[in-house]
């Protein structure tokens, strides 16, 4: 049905997709939280900024990120001095555009999950002498689990497609930073290669879809489990 | 004994309070709504800072902004159940049951799970979520949980107000069953004169931010100044009573307390030498110069009239004693010029049997 190269794209899409949110999970947990409950100076500045590669051009999220993790920018530089990592053209690389692109997708709905959390249940669970780490573990977490997971779940399926940011920072290297949308637009600029196209669309189709359905319904048992049904 | 004095300012409220409450035992905060109860409560948890004041339970200081002492909520060990009960919906009845008590320190006495739940009456719920209980069913998980934690102070914030008057006839007793048993001093906020009746011994009498009047709630009651009190038309005075006989063929329960003895219409399941509280409002009581004959009324109480306190434009409350039980009668300002009442005069306090369908039982 697909080739090597073309399940390659697959296994590489799905890996990106994942790394991607592996990377993003925990700070956009810990951002949303910040953004649902802080109040300090430059919140609204946060806010903005967390939610930029919404509204600016994914092409222009890449080419900030080259600028920034470049081998010559001032993050990319200590990193292959220092610790030999280099980004640029990496599957590292492609994992990292993506989830920058996937980063307000997981907050916005972590937040959601959070502002709709009745903040009385970890006063109550204060007053039966649960400390800040304990409450936010045994309370918190669990009652903010459906958001996190919907939040992962939508960025995974969101990753496996990312492509300007992608293509922009990461390039599209078969069998390294090529992942499906970019095998794609390669088939597309390939003489005959309409048919590999339409395959790998279909695929990225069915993979769109079943990530949806599983985060709904993975949802709806979070739901149920932590007794909102 | 638990001593409180706080002092907060909210946009157009400001909160200045001050009371004490001797060792275990109800003491009631209740006033109208929007009176502070609440925020009273919330400061002595810990749950809101207030911008003054001074907390401190057997000694011990929970609050002292004096001198920047101030335990987060987890450190204070006041139990605290909520009007809107907030269990835990992820965990089981027996998990947010055993919240507070793993969290306990290891040193601290209290009842076990097993006999909370039997106290309680849990025992068919420990596997089910909170989603699936009622709302009185909550509550009772509610008091549980707070009770394990093995608190110094409970802290109960209008537990029964979110519950409709069925729910609350089935919440009511186990309250008073559970403060029987836990021997701890509870801080209960209401606005329910029927709870305070049930449940109280002290009464912290609230309006404004302010605290108006506090003491027994035996004697607030008889108290014809307060108009928080005086002028609700449950008013009246709160009688502790002994059942001393039932009278079957005459269909009567009698009542003796210090000073004389009632008569009322027959309640069935009430042992003889059982304590209760009963509520006998000040519109139900008569006043007669001489023992009046040929009346249908059972209750010919001689007593002397200590006061006589105006309550709106043509009624008088009068405070009379029966020995040394203080009863309310609300009269009209004809009856009392009719009578010639004056202080000190002698007369007699006429009450229906029947006139009690506020009785509350205490222990």
């Amino acid at each position: 049905m697909l080739s090597p190269e073309e399940w390659e794209a697959v296994r590489l899409s799905l890996a990106v997709a994942g790394r991607s949110v592996l990377v993003s999970l925990l700070p956009a947990v810990l951002v949303a939280w910040a953004l649902a409950r802080g109040r300090f100076p430059g919140r609204m500045l946060l806010d903005a900024l967390v939610h930029l590669p919404l509204v600016v051009p994914p092409v222009v999220v890449g080419w900030g990120l080259l600028m920034l993790f470049g081998l010559r920018g001032p993050v990319g530089a200590v990193l292959n001095d220092w610790f030999g990592i280099r980004l640029v053209f990496t599957t590292g690389g492609a994992a990292l555009a993506t989830a920058v692109m996937s980063f307000p997708l997981i907050v916005r709905s972590v937040r959601l999950g959070l502002e709709g959390l009745d903040p009385g249940l970890e006063a109550a669970a204060r007053t039966l002498g649960a400390g800040p780490l304990d409450r936010f573990l045994t309370v918190t977490l669990p009652l903010m689990s459906p958001g996190i997971l919907a939040g992962a779940v939508t960025a995974f399926a969101a990753g496996l497609g990312e492509f300007g940011a992608v293509i922009t920072f990461a390039s599209n290297i078969p069998g390294e930073t090529q992942t499906l949308p970019l095998a794609i637009y390669a088939a597309t600029q390939t003489p005959g290669g309409e048919a590999a196209a339409g395959r790998l669309a279909l695929v990225s189709f069915a993979l769109a879809l079943a990530g949806l359905l599983l985060a709904e319904l993975a949802g709806r048992r979070l739901g149920r489990w932590i007794g909102r049904t | 004994m638990l001593e409180v004095a706080l002092r907060h300012r909210f946009p157009g409220f400001a909160l200045d309070a001050e009371f004490a409450s001797p060792g275990p035992g109800v003491t009631a905060l209740f006033g109208p709504s929007g009176c502070g109860k609440s925020t009273i409560l919330a400061a002595i948890a810990g749950l809101l800072r207030p911008e003054a004041g001074r907390v401190a339970l057997d000694g011990a200081v929970l609050l002292d902004t004096a001198r920047g002492i101030a335990l987060p909520p987890e450190r204070r060990r006041c139990g605290v159940v909520f009007q809107d009960s907030r269990l835990f919906p992820h965990l089981s009845v027996a998990s947010n049951l055993r919240y507070g008590l793993r969290r306990a320190p290891r040193d601290a006495t209290g009842p076990s799970v097993e006999e909370v739940v039997a106290l309680l009456g849990l025992g068919a719920l420990l596997g089910r979520r909170p989603l699936g209980l009622s709302g009185g069913e909550r509550q009772r998980v509610a008091l549980g949980r707070a009770l394990l934690a093995r608190p110094r102070l409970l802290l109960m914030d209008e537990p029964l107000a979110s519950l409709d008057a069925a729910r609350r006839a089935e919440v009511l007793p186990f309250l008073a069953r559970l403060r029987d048993a836990a021997g701890l001093p509870i801080l209960y906020v209401t606005h329910a004169l029927e709870e305070v009746d049930a449940l109280a011994d002290r009464l912290v009498l609230l309006e404004a931010g302010r605290v108006l009047a506090e003491g027994p709630v035996e004697a607030l009651a008889a108290r014809p100044d307060l108009p928080a009190l005086a002028r609700r038309r449950d008013a009246g005075a709160l009688i502790g009573c002994t059942v001393l006989a039932q009278d079957a063929a005459r269909g009567l329960t009698r009542l003796g307390f210090e000073g004389g003895a009632l008569e009322v219409a027959q309640r069935l399941g009430l042992a003889v030498g059982a304590r209760l509280r009963l509520r006998l409002r000040a519109r139900d009581v008569a006043v007669a110069l001489e023992a009046p004959r040929g009346v249908s009324m059972h209750n010919i109480l001689p007593c002397r009239l200590e006061s006589i306190a105006p309550a709106g434009e043509a009624e008088v409350l009068l405070r009379l004693l029966v020995g040394p039980t203080p009863l309310l009668a609300r009269i009209t300002r004809d009856s009392q010029a009719r009578l010639g009442l004056a202080p000190g005069m002698a007369v007699f306090a006429l009450v229906k049997s029947v006139a009690f369908d506020h009785a509350a039982v205490a222990a």
